[in-house]
């Protein structure tokens, strides 16, 4: 071995020793410079190369270039070094609170009632019903006498009823006048329509009982249509609304357009049938009322009750989200107070 | 209608069904059970409970039947006594303050034991001494020395009625020692009546109905026979002018009755029923009628003769006379009209026909001598009546649902038997039947395609035949036909094919509902009818929900002067045509709403103390009355709301900006773009409501969709807005439907590079955006594809009355890539034509 080449030797001892001191890219720069620069040692070996006789010079030019290499990547590796610690301490820094609330964003939302109607509207779509709306102030006729409620008949205590100060006209109790209109309009081809609307009716404002409400009627007219029908429809809504192996149990009731009538209940759905406040204890939750068409409202309404015959239900869309959500209030929907809707 | 099952089991027996059952049945058959109170039995076993009980058991061993032998003074307290007593087992000396037991202190043994019901200590009872029903268990004391620790119970510490006075003294037939709850323990049934089931408002129609599912043979009380006799006729005189509207009226007579306490059972099922026993002459009323059905009246024969002037008095029934009146029972004084129908004698009104008596001729705790009336009256008539004169009257119910006229005989048979058992008295021979109109019952035939066609069910003619004569009807089988004839016991059974229908209603409740199998409808279904309306309010809906709207529902009734609050000066114009309410529910609302604006600012006022930033809208009808239209117009209008922050205040936005008449012009804006609505341009307007220079109309063309701005300042200070400013939009929904589209052609994508630049033109004050906007785009032609306005600038240097407005322009062609000439030759003309037309400079850069 050459002096000069153990200089360079003792030159790359030097410059590793020295690298390992080096924490920053500042120091890791003058480091370069020093042992990497034009006046480096190893640089200047190369230089200095000319000077040497020449059976040296490639034993020493073979020796500065390994020194260089080393000298590189050992360079090299520390940059790396430096570099992921410069990131780290970065990203450190940069850490945020992430369980800060997140930007607001304001969200629109359906009324809850809306939200309600739709799912039934979309329910009897499926089944194959048309979608019928008509007028909320009504006559007295559409109202009562064509859904054979003559004047004073007893069952119009049924209705607490708005009057107008026009003779005969009203603010419709029930979506029920819509049979009429939707039957003198498509007579005598058959129906198989739900009839959606605001009603309204004469009553105090308390927590259980309200002025206005939604309502859906259903009316199927045409011919041959049976009771068991009706029942299997109606279950049928009942499985697609409260899951298919939600109980049901229809029970006679009365209304004047409809004979056979009855009251469909679904088990309570709180409660599961054990008798809750929500079910008075009872385990069955009322939802809508029904029957088999009156021959007298079919007549009214341009079909011939010997041929055909018809079925009719209807349902409050208030009362089932009351009962839905437990809303304890039944004001809270038509006073849209935000922090209410909110909810939905 | 409260029904005491131990009076149901007179007319049907019941074995084999416990009270759970036995609701259930009733339930199934129309007569709801809308809860179950307990009188001493107890809650009957079940899997599962459907209804809902309140009330007391009485434990067997507890309370059992006792005879007092001898009241005793209290040797420390007058007010108090103690009683010898046997229980049945042994003799006990019991301690008690029941001033009914006062009369017999110190009488020695008593000749007739007391019967009473005894509680032992421990039974769980209900404390006398606190309102309402409370329960407590009956302890060991020590009372002014004396040591007590059993008692005998009144009405309430039972829990059948509210009666505290007394302690019950039981009929005297009582078998001591046993349970009371086998003597007399009970359950009621709060039963719901339908409106054509009046005939079941009545313990018998109960039974009937209940015999009738659970196939069981019902008892029908007899009463005693039709007196026969003319010594009724020569006492009383009676007779109808309108058959129509008094169809039947009997008249009997007891003689020498005495108004004395009836039998303690029946106290204890009127009570139960929820009526006050009174004595045994109003008890015996009250008591047939709950029984059968029809409503009785009883007058003092005294009086009515004294009113005759010492001769035999002449009923009559006839309509009131113009400016009668009468004194009802309950003392009010009702003006007649010609129209109300009354029983009168020759002195004038008596009663009121079906609904109640007169203060001046019924029985009282004096009458001797009881004319008894069972009548029929015409439904129609007395719902008018009851209606006009608005008096609560359990007769009026009944006789305003309709009452059959054969109840009137069965009836008196029944009243005059109880006068004569619980009041004592002589039977007066003969009776008065004054029957004019008997009404014809109807006969109904049906065939078994008939039935089935109609309850899709495989019910048998035999069956249906079964099921209407356990309900009463008379059939006969011939053929293939049934032909059934309607009780003389109801009303509501039509005739022809109303008849047929209330048939089968009748055999499908009786076959049970339950039974009834579910089908899916076969019939095919029918022509598509399309409610584009709704389709179109719904993709509103979404759409306005996608923006971050609040869907709202408002009512429609409001006030005149609640909608007049959107005007500066809330003035009422009188002129302003509304549908007015007759009869509204308070006075804010009397009219339906003709504003959809009004409705708004209510929800935003109401709202505004919650949030300070509001985004709402709602959808619905305003009633807009038209003259020549009995029915007003439905208009349905859209209202938009937005008020205060632009969004709600965080940790990151401390101070959000506010809204402006722009926020409320970019959701119009969006929402016209998504229904698809054409040539959607906006002009500026003024409205009473809005500021003056923030207030705009909106049109597709020249159709005007609505009006919307910034509210003015007059109108914001009738309001308690804390979320300000208040922006507010109507537009007629019905117009948006219309005009919506959901078929549309879509913009074509172009495959070359768009060219994008900026000019800032300077033009005078008074040129709108939307005029220069159009110039630009008129005069930029098809290659200039988008025009952005980023920049408003005014300031001294560009002068007086002028601004600057700077465009980012947007060039495409569809067939190449644009040159720099292209866009220069664009360019040029664009501001050619903005000098042409509004003196534009362009604004050096
Ligand atoms: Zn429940």
């Amino acid at each position: 071995m050459t002096d000069r080449e153990a200089q360079l030797e003792q030159e790359k001892i030097a410059a590793l020793t020295a690298l390992e001191e080096v924490v920053s890219t500042e120091a890791l720069e003058a480091w370069r410079v020093a042992h990497l620069g034009k006046s480096s040692p190893v640089m200047q070996a190369f230089s200095d190369l000319g000077k040497l006789p020449a059976e040296e010079r490639p034993l020493v030019g073979r020796a500065a270039n390994a020194v260089k290499q080393a000298l590189e990547s050992a360079y090299a590796v520390k940059s790396e070094q430096l570099r992921q610690a410069e990131l780290e301490r970065v990203l450190a820094s940069e850490r945020i609170d992430v369980t800060l609330p997140g930007r607001a964003v304001q969200r629109g939302r359906l009324h809850p009632l809306n939200q309600t109607l739709r799912e039934v509207c979309q329910i009897f779509r499926d089944m194959g019903f048309q979608i019928y709306r008509s007028p909320e102030v009504e006559t007295d006729d559409f109202n009562f006498t064509y859904l054979n409620i003559p004047p004073y008949h007893p069952a119009r205590d049924m209705w607490d009823t708005f009057y107008t100060d026009k003779d005969g006209v009203l603010l419709r109790t029930h979506t029920s006048p819509g049979q009429i209109h939707i039957m003198r309009e498509r007579a005598p081809e058959h129906i198989r329509a739900i009839l959606p609307g605001t009603t309204m009716r004469y009553e105090q404002l308390t927590a259980r009982s309200e002025i206005e409400f939604i309502q859906v009627e259903v009316l199927v007219v045409g011919k041959g249509i049976t009771f068991a029908d009706m029942k299997g429809t109606l279950i049928d809504f009942a499985a697609r609304a409260f899951g298919k192996d939600a109980r049901t149990r229809l029970r006679p009731s009365y209304f004047p357009f409809t004979e056979p009538s009855a009251e469909m209940d679904v088990e309570c759905f709180v409660c599961g049938g054990e008798g809750c406040n929500v079910c008075k204890g009872t385990g069955w939750l009322e939802i809508l009322g029904c029957g088999m068409v009156h021959p007298t409202v079919l007549e009214y309404g341009g079909y011939d009750p010997q041929e055909f015959s018809g079925f009719a239900a209807g349902m409050g869309i208030d009362r089932s989200t009351l009962m839905r959500y437990r809303v304890d209030d039944i004001r809270h929907f038509r006073n849209n107070d935000i922090r209410f809707l909110e909810q939905f | 209608m409260k029904a005491p099952l131990s009076w149901i089991k007179d007319y049907i027996d019941v074995d084999g069904l416990n009270i759970e059952q036995i609701a259930h049945c009733l339930t199934m058959v129309g007569l709801e059970v809308e809860g179950i109170r307990l009188v001493g039995l107890p809650k009957p076993e079940a899997e599962r409970h459907e209804f809902k009980y309140e009330g007391l058991t009485w434990d067997r061993e507890k309370f059992v039947v006792a005879e007092v032998l001898e009241v005793l003074p209290h040797p420390n307290a007058d007010r108090l006594v103690l009683c010898r007593l046997n229980d049945g087992t042994q003799e006990l000396i019991i301690l008690t303050g029941a001033p009914n037991l006062y009369p017999y202190k110190g009488k020695g043994e008593l000749a007739q034991t007391l019967k009473v019901a005894y509680a032992r200590e421990g039974a769980m009872l209900y404390d006398g001494h606190q309102p309402g029903q409370v329960l407590t268990k009956l302890k060991r004391a020590v009372i002014r020395g004396v040591e007590s620790f059993s008692m005998i119970c009144s009405e309430k510490e039972l829990g059948i009625s509210d009666e505290h006075e007394g302690v019950i003294i039981l009929d005297a037939d009582a078998p001591v020692g046993t349970p009371l709850v086998d003597y007399m323990g009970d359950a009621v049934f709060d039963i719901s009546i339908l409106p054509n089931m009046v005939r079941d408002a009545s313990m018998l129609g109960i039974a009937r109905e209940l015999a009738a599912v659970t196939h069981r043979e019902l008892r029908l009380p007899q009463g005693i026979p039709l007196p026969q006799g003319d010594a009724l006729s020569k006492r009383v005189s009676l007779e109808v002018l309108n058959p129509e509207l008094n169809p039947r009226f009997m008249l009997g007579m007891v003689e020498n009755v005495q108004a004395q306490p009836s039998p303690y059972w029946v106290q204890r099922r009127l009570n139960l029923a929820g009526m006050r026993p009174i004595d045994a002459l109003v008890d015996a009323t009250n008591y047939t009628m709950l029984e059968t059905g029809e409503p009785l009246h009883a007058f003092d024969y005294d009086l009515l003769r004294k009113r005759a002037g010492g001769n035999p008095p002449s009923i009559i029934t006839r309509t009131a006379q113009p400016g009668e009146t009468l004194t009802l029972l309950d003392g009010t004084v009702q003006p007649l009209d010609e129209r109300m129908e009354v029983v009168a004698d020759s002195a004038g009104p008596l009663s009121l026909a079906g609904i109640m008596g007169g203060m001046d001729s019924g029985i009282t705790s004096q009458t001797q001598h009881v004319l008894l009336e069972a009548a029929s009256w015409n439904f129609i008539n007395i719902r008018q009546t009851l209606s006009k004169l608005k008096i609560p009257s359990e007769a009026g119910w009944r006789f305003s649902r309709g009452v059959h006229p054969a109840l009137a005989e069965q009836a008196l048979r029944l009243c005059l038997q109880r006068l004569l058992a619980w009041g004592g008295g002589r039977l007066v021979e003969g009776v008065l039947d004054a029957y004019p109109l008997p009404p014809q019952d109807p006969v109904v035939t049906l065939t078994e395609e008939e039935i089935i066609s109609r309850l899709g069910a495989p019910v048998s003619l035999e069956e249906a035949a079964g099921i209407l004569e356990r309900l009463g009807f008379e059939c006969t089988l011939q053929e293939d036909k049934l032909s059934a004839k309607t009780p003389p016991i109801r009303l509501d059974i039509g005739e022809g094919l109303i008849g047929k229908a209330s048939l089968v209603e009748e055999i499908a409740r009786i076959y049970g509902y339950e039974r009834i199998p579910s089908k899916r409808l076969a019939v095919e279904l029918p022509a598509p009818v399309f409610d584009t309306k709704l389709e179109a309010e719904e993709r509103i809906r979404e759409i306005l929900v996608s923006l971050g709207l609040q869907d709202t529902v408002a009512y429609r009734q409001t006030s005149p002067q609640r909608e007049a609050r959107i005007l500066p000066n809330q003035s009422i114009d009188p002129k302003h045509e509304y549908v007015r309410i007759k009869n509204p529910i308070t006075p804010d609302r009397t009219v339906m709403r003709t504003s959809g604006l009004a409705t708004m600012l209510e929800l935003l006022e109401y709202n505004s103390k919650f949030r300070p930033s509001l985004a709402l809208f709602e959808i619905g009808p305003v009633f807009l009355p038209v003259e020549s239209q009995l029915l007003p117009n439905e208009a349905l209008r859209l209202t938009v709301g937005l008020a205060g922050l632009r969004e709600i205040p965080t940790w990151q936005t401390k101070t959000p900006e506010q809204r402006d008449f722009f926020d409320l012009k970019g959701v119009l804006e969006a929402l016209l773009k998504g229904l698809h609505i054409p040539e959607v341009n906006f002009r500026p307007t003024e409205r009473p409501t809005f500021h003056p220079g923030k207030c705009a109309e909106v049109l597709s063309g020249e159709r005007v969709l609505g009006v919307f701005g910034e509210l003015h300042p007059m109108v914001q200070e009738h309001y308690e807005f804390e979320a300000l400013p208040v922006l507010a939009a109507e537009l007629d929904a019905d117009l948006l439907v219309a005009l919506s589209r959901v078929e549309f052609e879509h913009q074509p994508l172009s495959n070359y590079p768009a060219m994008v630049e900026d000019i800032a033109v300077i033009v005078p004050e008074e040129v709108s955006a939307a005029a220069l906007e159009a110039a630009i785009r008129q005069a930029g032609g098809k290659l200039l594809v988008n025009v952005r306005l980023f920049d408003i600038f005014r300031g001294e240097k560009l002068g007086l009355g002028k601004k600057s407005m700077a465009y980012q322009l947007t060039y495409q062609a569809f067939d190449r890539t644009l040159t720099d000439k292209d866009a220069e030759t664009i360019r040029n003309r664009i501001v050619r034509a903005l000098a042409r037309e509004f003196g534009a400079v362009l604004r050096s850069q």
